[in-house]
């Protein structure tokens, strides 16, 4: 418990660290900012009392010494002043003016540190998201990923921004107005500081009521929206069952539930207050007439007065402040350790004498296995050689760890066993980035991000050209589609754009792929959604532009993989099979019965 | 999407307050009781400083305490009725608020369930809920609380420049031309900063959009090796963020400077003229005071009153949507006489019915999409008689829901009719047509609450018994019996605790308990594991038995089993027959069956392997 909170604490400090100095400045401001506020009520009973009064000057000891180092006549100023009350009113107003200047800055430095702060944990929170390894993100889900990075952050930029700063600035009027008050008039200052800690406790315990109330409330709110939102996607169900009536019951009902919760609420709120307004009335009202009565016992002069009452204004706004802004700082501790739960994760890390081998060669996976929890095997104890240059093609059904046996060559995995080596360097020992960059690969179900078409090809290569990316287009078999959009290459595409089929999908992230230029090229599934014809036009201009990499291939269809070089077969995290086409069409095996099934679709394709 | 088109702020006659008055009348007089006692309130707030004045120039300044003590109590006396005014009317504008809100969503839902499939076709699930939830509730709290804040604020500034042209006119003049110079700022800033705010509002939207593509593109992004480029282009954003947030923060530090300085402006301006009157002895010291008091206590208002009124100005946006919706009208309505005869969805009179046969005829139908281009369907004829089957073929994103869409009267044809037992079913009720009709769909759709509440959903009067009974049928009871809770089990919202399989069931078992005649089943094309998948298709074809069923098919049993089979492609039925003929052309069904066949088969030989 203390360890988690220390650890909050530091974490907190460290997401600050950028915005310190804004929020500092802002303190600094606001301090500034009040004292000039509170040395207004100063002149205007000074005023009162000697300039239109007729009561000799007393100026408290930290306005005279300055001003008498000034060289000031003390004595000589009421006269002065009363001559030239316009002079006066210039001071209020200069007074003003420095004080409006330093609000200005106060506000705009809390707002500076405020977005240094947001932008600084975001943009963390994207930096660590895109580091931390796949496997990280298989364990949490993007809903709740998305939550911590947006309203989590929000609670604790309001936190430091909104509540830390306001506790600050609500010290600093307490102090400010407190001491003022007592130099005035201790007496009267005790009474006026007592009702402090009344207000502040019962402000704490209703809020914590309130805070109950609004819990429920808020809980049942969301019941109700998750109603309407059900009916809404199911509308389909109800309507086909006729069930109308039962929907709008149910809804009606939490609906009721809802507005008694949230009049119980409200009804607490103005109780709540009510009894506010009511004790500091009462406390307002406990200073003006203690304040008449010492006033005219002569214990304080009448401007005095005056000030003592605007200072006791000064005082019960920033108390009642106080109760809330507890109330909403402990809310704020289970967000900064949601935040830490994404920025403490382990990212991706090479070793610090990780290399930069030449990748060329032949790639082999040595006794390879993998397992996510040490308990399920998914890749069981592979031997494959895949020769430079030649095209090796997998065929697997639905989780025989054929995508994962790619990943684990792809980096985005380690085996749990065994090695994999190109050219016989094992790549664990080789620098993440530089292998995932030599290595072209296109997943199953391609992910294109929001931009144009162009942009997300040319992704790799910002300085690619259109022609370029055309070029690439055109052995995907995309162009002719792209020509047909619109805006052609400039089509707006991802979650936020035009909605592709599977099938354009798939060629874009092939046209993506091609424009990498990589000695190894890895298709993982990714003519699924094509047609046929497509697909073998597709893998004809594949072949005659992959030169002299080393593909691989992976595929349910046996047309896409009959003219590998080699065919390995995977069952359950094994390669069960492995040979030619011509080979493995002799064999007894799983090889040959899929090929008699795929056969009449093989013959409709050949017409 | 649609936050674009409503970027512009409308103006409705009132602020809109007449299209809201059906929802206000019901509160009509606490909604009065709230502004009066809200005015008062105000005023009584203007009465407080004069306290001050009465302390300092009777007791000060006469220099005695008789009386004192009626002057205390005097203040405690308008101090409470302050705040049980204060206290009434607030609870009376969260009542109003509560209430109307309320009243809003309840009717705005009910007019939902009126509401013909175009509409849900061409409005987001978002879009909706945004209507009946957020605009209820910001329209409820924008008419009470803004109108109060206003109006208080309002009373207090008018009573204040009352009392001060009171005491001293000349004194007054002084202050009030400050007044309108602060009201004009006020509206500069607060129109400026309401839209830097819809700019905000856009660019943390796109950060929000941002983070989704960073975490659910995260392989993607691995293998490419972009992680850079993506966090430069996230920088970007948040850059732009952080730019404009500053500016409108910019703005806001200047809007409040503004207030402060006008008020302090006003008391220096009070304590030189007022000075030298009181100087002068026309005015006494507590006079004084209690005009400074006034002069710096009325900027404060003039900036809540601009406030409410741009609150007031901002929300005609969600009243016009919130009443587009409730003007929108269903365009598959019931005529009256069928109404008279059948009864409504809400009030139907069952002893009316007739029961259906099951005849399904589709008579010379053409058919264009409300919001579409082209007729999908022309001069369309089928007849299916009672217990048949017919299968829908085709891609996905084909069109192959058309059919079933007009069968089920979620559309209207363009032309033509569709009857059942021989009569157009627009000569009978929705709700006949509906409870006569099981609808299992591609994706299973449960509700939050319990199995046997979503069983209940395809008769809420089934017995234990009947529920039982139809569970073994389609075998749901062996995966109700593993769940923890059995019947009652929660199955979460939408039924995200089941999976898609267990869900799957579970809506067979509720369309056996709706024991209909029609039967329009969307088989699904995720691959589920080996067991259910069979539990399922031996399920569809114990519910396929003497019912005339649609089935928009992928499993090849299914479509083999058909009567008729119907291929369509682009929208349009291309070909139509039975499997052997259609085997036998060898044309667009030939090829998407071998496909089909091959696809199935190479999935089974994996799982036998």
């Amino acid at each position: 418990m203390n360890h988690s909170k220390e650890s909050r604490a530091k974490l907190l400090l460290r997401l600050v660290k950028g915005s310190m100095r804004f929020f500092v400045a802002s303190i600094l401001c606001m301090a500034i900012m009040s004292l000039s506020e509170m040395i207004v009520p100063q002149v205007i009973s000074m005023t009162v009392d000697s300039v239109i009064g007729e009561r000799p000057l007393e100026m408290q000891s930290y306005l005279r010494v300055p001003l008498e180092a000034l060289g000031v006549d003390i004595a000589a100023l009421p006269a002065y002043f009363s001559q030239r009350l316009w002079a006066l009113s210039l001071v209020v107003a200069g007074l003003a003016l420095l004080s409006a200047v330093f609000r200005y800055a106060a506000t705009l430095a809390t707002n500076k540190g405020s977005e240094t702060l947001v932008k600084n944990m975001r943009d963390k929170l994207f930096t660590q998201l895109q580091k931390l390894p796949f496997q990280w993100h298989n364990q949490n889900q993007t809903g709740d990923l998305i939550q911590r990075c947006t309203n989590d952050v929000d609670m604790v930029r309001n936190f430091v921004s909104m509540q830390l700063i306001s506790v600050f600035r609500i010290v600093i009027m307490m102090c400010l107005s407190i001491s003022f008050m007592f130099s005035l008039n201790a007496r009267l200052a005790w009474v006026a500081v007592a009702a402090v800690p009344i207000i502040i406790a019962y402000s704490t315990i209703f809020r914590l009521k309130i805070e109950k109330y609004f819990f429920e409330y808020d809980e049942n709110e969301g019941k109700l929206s998750a109603i309407a939102q059900e009916n809404l996607t199911g509308v389909r169900v109800v309507r086909a069952f006729g069930r109308e009536r039962t929907e709008i019951e149910k809804f009606e009902a939490m609906n009721q539930l809802c507005t008694k919760l949230s009049l119980r609420l409200s009804k607490l709120m103005s109780l709540f207050w009510a009894l506010g307004d009511l004790v500091s009335g009462l406390q307002v009202m406990l200073i003006l007439v203690l304040g008449t009565v010492f006033t005219v016992r002569g214990e304080m002069s009448t401007g005095n007065l005056i000030a003592f009452i605007s200072y006791n204004g000064m005082l019960t706004w920033p108390v009642r402040e106080l109760g809330r802004v507890i109330s909403e700082m402990s809310k704020a501790g289970v967000s900064i350790s949601r935040v830490g739960h994404i920025l403490s994760s382990q990212i991706e890390q090479d070793a610090p004498d990780a290399t930069e081998d030449p990748i060329q060669g032949d790639i082999k996976f040595e006794n390879v296995s993998f397992s996510y929890d040490g308990e399920n095997t998914i890749i069981d104890n592979v031997n494959l050689t895949v020769p430079q240059g030649k095209v090796l093609g997998i065929l697997g059904g639905t989780g025989s760890g054929k995508t994962t046996l790619m990943l684990l060559l792809e980096k985005i995995y380690a085996p749990t066993e065994g090695r994999i080596t190109i050219g016989g360097k094992d790549i664990a020992q080789m620098r993440t980035s530089w292998v995932r960059r030599h290595i072209g690969m296109v997943l199953q179900e391609p992910y294109l991000f929001t931009g144009t078409l162009q942009e997300n090809i040319s992704i790799t290569q910002p300085e690619a050209t259109l022609e370029n990316v055309r070029a690439a287009a055109r052995i995907a078999c995309l162009d002719d589609n792209v020509q047909g959009f619109a805006k052609g290459y400039d089509t707006i595409v991802g979650e936020r754009g035009v909605t592709l089929s599977g099938g354009q999908k798939q060629r874009s992230a092939i046209a993506r792929m091609l424009m990498q230029h990589t000695p190894i090229i890895v298709l993982d599934d990714s003519l699924s959604a094509v047609d046929a014809q497509t697909d073998a036009k597709i893998r004809a201009a594949l072949n005659r532009s992959f030169g002299d990499a080393t593909v691989i291939i992976i595929s349910h269809r046996i047309t896409t993989l009959m003219r590998a070089d080699k065919i390995v077969v995977m069952d359950s995290g094994r390669i069960v099979q492995e040979g030619t086409h011509e080979t493995l069409s002799q064999q007894e095996g799983i090889y040959r019965r899929i090929c008699g099934i795929q056969e009449a679709v093989r013959e409709e394709e050949t017409q | 999407m649609n936050e674009q088109q409503n970027n512009t702020i409308h103006h409705l006659k009132w602020f809109g307050l007449p299209r809201l008055m059906p929802y206000l009348r019901p509160y009509l007089w606490i909604f009065v009781s709230m502004i009066i006692l809200g005015l008062l309130t105000g005023l009584v707030d203007i009465v407080m400083p004069l306290f001050q004045q009465y302390a300092i120039n009777h007791f000060v300044a006469e220099n005695t305490y008789n009386g004192i003590w009626i002057f205390a109590i005097a203040y405690a006396l308008v101090l409470a009725a302050q705040v049980i005014m204060s206290c009434i009317s607030c609870y009376q504008a969260s009542y109003v608020e509560t209430c109307v809100a309320r009243d809003m969503r309840r009717q705005g839902f009910h007019h939902l369930q009126t509401l013909s499939f175009s509409y849900f076709n061409q409005n987001s699930v978002g879009y909706i809920h945004a209507r009946i939830m957020s605009d209820t509730s910001r329209i409820g709290g924008t008419v009470t609380w803004d109108l109060m804040d206003g109006l208080w604020n309002m009373s207090y500034l008018v009573g204040a420049i009352f009392v001060m042209l009171r005491i001293n006119w000349k004194l007054a003049l002084c202050v009030i031309v400050i007044v309108p110079i602060v009201a004009l700022a006020s509206a500069y800033f607060q129109g400026k900063l309401v839209k830097l705010d819809r700019r905000i509002r856009e660019t943390n939207s796109q950060i929000t959009g941002k983070f989704n593509e960073g975490i659910t593109g995260v392989k993607t992004t691995k293998t490419l090796v972009i992680e850079e480029k993506m966090d430069a282009a996230f920088r970007d954003t948040t850059n732009h963020m952080k730019q404009i947030s500053v500016h409108a923060a910019h703005f806001r530090a200047l809007f409040q400077t503004v207030i402060s300085f006008a008020a302090y402006l006003a008391i220096s301006i009070v304590l030189w003229r007022g000075g030298i009157i009181t100087k002068e002895g026309l005015m006494l010291v507590g006079t004084l005071s209690v005009f400074l008091n006034y002069a710096q206590g009325m900027m404060n208002p003039v900036q809540w009153v601009v406030r409410a009124m741009s609150d007031m100005i901002t929300v005609q946006v969600n009243i016009e949507r919130f009443t587009a919706l409730m003007d929108t009208e269903s365009n598959v309505v019931d005529r009256p006489e069928v109404i008279e005869k059948y009864g409504d969805t809400f009030n139907p009179k069952v002893e009316n019915w007739e029961p259906m046969t099951g005849d399904v005829e589709f008579r010379d139908i053409s058919f264009q999409y409300p919001d579409g281009e082209e007729m999908v369907i022309e001069h369309f004829n089928l007849t299916v008689p009672a217990g048949n089957t017919v299968a829908i073929v085709g891609q996905t994103g084909a069109g192959k829901s058309t059919l079933v869409n007009l069968l089920c009267r979620f559309y209207e044809p363009t032309a033509g009719q569709v009857l059942i037992d021989g009569k157009d079913i627009r000569e009978r009720s929705q709700l006949w047509l509906h409870s006569n009709l099981g609808y299992v769909l591609q994706t299973p759709h449960l509700f939050s609450g319990t199995v046997l509440e979503n069983l209940r959903y395809g008769n809420p009067n089934a017995t234990m018994e009947q529920i039982e009974a139809a569970c073994r049928l389609v075998s749901a009871d062996k995966v109700i019996a593993r769940m923890d809770g059995g019947y009652n089990a929660q199955v979460g919202e939408g039924g995200d605790m089941l999976s898609t399989g267990e869900k799957q069931l579970i809506s067979f078992a509720r369309a056996v308990l709706a024991d209909p005649r029609l039967f329009v089943l969307d088989e699904a094309t995720s691959s589920i594991d080996t067991v259910t998948e069979q539990l399922i298709q031996d399920a569809t074809q114990k519910l396929m038995e003497g019912r005339t069923t649609f089935v928009v098919a992928h499993r090849l049993s299914t479509i083999r089993s058909a009567d008729v089979i119907l291929v369509v492609n682009g929208g349009k039925i291309i070909e139509r027959g039975s499997h052997e003929e259609l085997m036998a052309r060898k044309g667009h069904y030939y090829s998407l069956y071998t496909r089909q066949y091959a696809e199935e088969n190479t999935r089974a030989a994996w799982q036998g392997a």
